[in-house]
């Protein structure tokens, strides 16, 4: 969908020539996030504004959708393109429905059709139109701000979206927030996305593809999760940080490092059944499940080895169980906070799913290191 | 007693005072409703080259040192070859000239001064120049060029005062008149219109500039 060939940015200035960005070659699939990453200086920035003819490549060629950049006025490039910054950028003198329709009036959009499209995205952030449209952008909140600068540029419904930290100026919590919605819309809109960062845990949550620079230079450009596991250089191996296999926890599900098929007892079972299936399945606990399946305790193989009764004389409580669906991060971090090695897992009616152990994690992470 | 001769005076003038003040207010609004027309257009396009934008602000910077009085004894000769050399014409020039300086700055000032992400959004959005000027970059100016519309007015006001000298007429001619007769009535009468017609335009300018003020930048 984008794709860059032999990109190359020299700046003149008055201490000499400076390479910004120094040929690049990198290509970014439909429906594709892909987030430029590097320490500040590093070209990042340049090279996402070449797409956009803000900055006017030295050499090097630029395709989307395989037609060159070069073939198009810059005006009617840019009005196809959605572009999102840090400062945001919203017209204080406009309200939020005329800085939403900007570009789609600019497109010469019928009126009715691009008003009924602010409301639309207005609705899709989760904000109210009839309260949001009329108002100015002073009389939001820093996060309201940053909804509206990334739907105003999603507005003309461009297939093509450049975003430079669209999320570096919003708190933590709110960063959060607007990563995790912003993933969702995502899913259904499936732009094909340029992202600069400089924020490798942000890099990691959003990219399909990550592209670490240094001085200009494409250092690598793979998933994130080859990105942690195999980093090319030192130098990517020091960016991404000594702890990046902890890092690689987000980019796992709980799903795919749990055991699945295992066994359950309720709390009326005999002892020995609940032995007995340990025994099968090789693993010194067994939870117990109520009458619609969720999760209620489990009982240790050494401490009903030898004894009679029900499970529901011998079981302890489960101190936590966690979701499937959520990454390993959670779950190592459920872990440490109960002084357990290992959870039971509950699926999106919260039954019983099968267990996660911190064993099976660590061997998970280390599969890929031996290939 | 003198207080009553006074206000008596202008009681029987009334009519004198309303058309003098009709042609100040005329050589006022005409010389800077032509110095916006000027000077706008130039304090924006100075904004694209610093030098050329500091040798134009710093020759509106010494026009407006030249004293009024020397600055219409230096129209006369000019201004004689096409028969104008006083009255109406020389007046509207020199307050055209005064009044670029403070609309000429001001709009340099304000336009440079839109927050650079604005004109980088725009930019990316796909705006032209024309486009950003417009709705954009004009619209978060004219709070700051309608300042220095205001300056010009008021200062303007005086100096047309003055230009009663050269025959324009105005208010300043009950001045100009009150010290040739040694008629403190007359002095009076032409300073306290003067003073009011300032009070009174900077006022009104005040009130035009909140309505020209997008909603969305009042504070």
């Amino acid at each position: 969908m984008i794709k860059l060939e032999k990109l190359t940015k020299i700046f003149d200035t008055p201490g000499g020539t400076i390479t910004a960005v120094d040929h690049v070659d990198m290509e970014v699939g439909e429906g594709e996030i892909c987030v430029l990453l590097g320490p500040s200086g590093c070209g990042k920035t340049t090279n996402l504004k070449m797409i956009n003819r803000l900055v006017v490549p030295t050499s090097g060629k630029i395709f989307i959708d395989g037609k060159d950049t070069d073939d198009y006025d810059p005006v009617e490039l840019r009005r196809n393109i959605g572009y999102v910054i840090q400062q945001i950028g919203l017209f204080p003198n406009k309200t939020i429905e005329e800085n939403i329709c900007i570009v789609p009036d600019m497109l010469g959009w019928d009126r009715k059709k691009s008003r009924a499209r602010a409301a639309e995205l207005l609705e899709l952030v989760a904000l109210d139109p009839a309260l949001f449209l009329t108002r100015f952008p002073k009389e939001l909140s820093g996060g309201q701000q940053q909804r509206v600068g990334v739907i105003r540029a999603l507005a003309a419904d461009p297939p093509v979206m450049l975003m430079d930290e669209p999320f570096g100026a919003i708190d933590p919590i709110n960063r959060e927030v607007i990563q995790d919605e912003f993933l969702k819309m995502q899913q259904t809109l499936r732009k094909t996305i340029m992202f600069v960062s400089h924020d490798i845990d942000e890099a990691v949550k959003m990219a399909d593809k990550v592209a670490i620079f240094r001085d200009g230079k494409l250092e690598q450009c793979s998933s994130p999760d080859d990105l942690l596991a195999h980093p090319a250089n030192s130098f990517i191996a020091d960016f991404v940080g000594g702890d990046r296999t902890l890092k690689r926890l987000r980019l796992v599900k709980v799903s795919e490092a749990m055991s699945k098929g295992a066994p359950s007892v309720t709390a009326e079972s005999p002892v020995a059944d609940a032995v007995k299936a340990m025994e099968d399945h090789g693993h010194a606990n067994v939870v117990m499940v109520d009458e619609r399946k969720r999760p209620r305790g489990f009982v240790h193989m050494n401490d009903v080895r030898d004894k009679k009764g029900p499970v529901s004389d011998h079981y302890e409580a489960l101190e936590a169980t966690v979701d499937a669906r959520e990454d390993l991060r959670t779950a190592v971090s459920l872990m440490f906070s109960n002084d357990v090695t290992w959870l039971a897992c509950t699926d999106a009616d919260g039954k019983y799913a099968g267990y996660i152990t911190q064993r099976g994690i660590t061997h998970l992470l280390g599969e890929t290191y031996n290939q | 007693m003198r207080r009553l001769e006074i206000l008596q005076y202008m009681i029987d003038n009334l009519g004198l005072i309303g058309e003098r003040t009709l042609q100040h207010v005329s050589i006022v609004s005409v010389a800077v409703g032509l110095a916006i027309l000027t000077g706008v257009p130039i304090g924006i396009a100075i904004t694209r080259n610093r030098q050329v934008a500091d040798a134009v602000l710093y020759v509106a910077s010494i026009i407006i040192t030249v004293p009024s009085i020397a600055l219409f004894g230096l129209m006369i000769p000019i201004l004689s070859t096409i028969g104008q050399g006083i009255g109406y014409l020389p007046a509207v020039i020199a307050v055209l000239l005064y009044s670029q300086l403070p609309i000429i700055r001001n709009t340099y000032t304000a336009i440079n001064n839109v927050d650079p992400a604005l004109r980088e959004a725009a930019r990316g959005m796909g705006m032209t120049p024309g486009q950003r000027l417009r709705q954009v970059e004009i619209p978060l100016a004219i709070p700051v060029i309608m300042a220095g519309v205001r300056t010009a007015v008021v200062m303007n006001i005086g100096v047309t005062a003055i230009a009663a000298y050269i025959g324009a007429g105005g208010l300043g001619a009950f001045i100009s008149a009150g010290i040739a007769d040694t008629d403190v009535r007359q002095l009076v009468t032409g300073a306290v219109s003067v003073s009011i017609l300032a009070i009174i335009a900077d006022f009104f300018l005040l009130w035009l500039q909140g309505r020209l003020t997008p909603l969305g930048v009042k504070t």
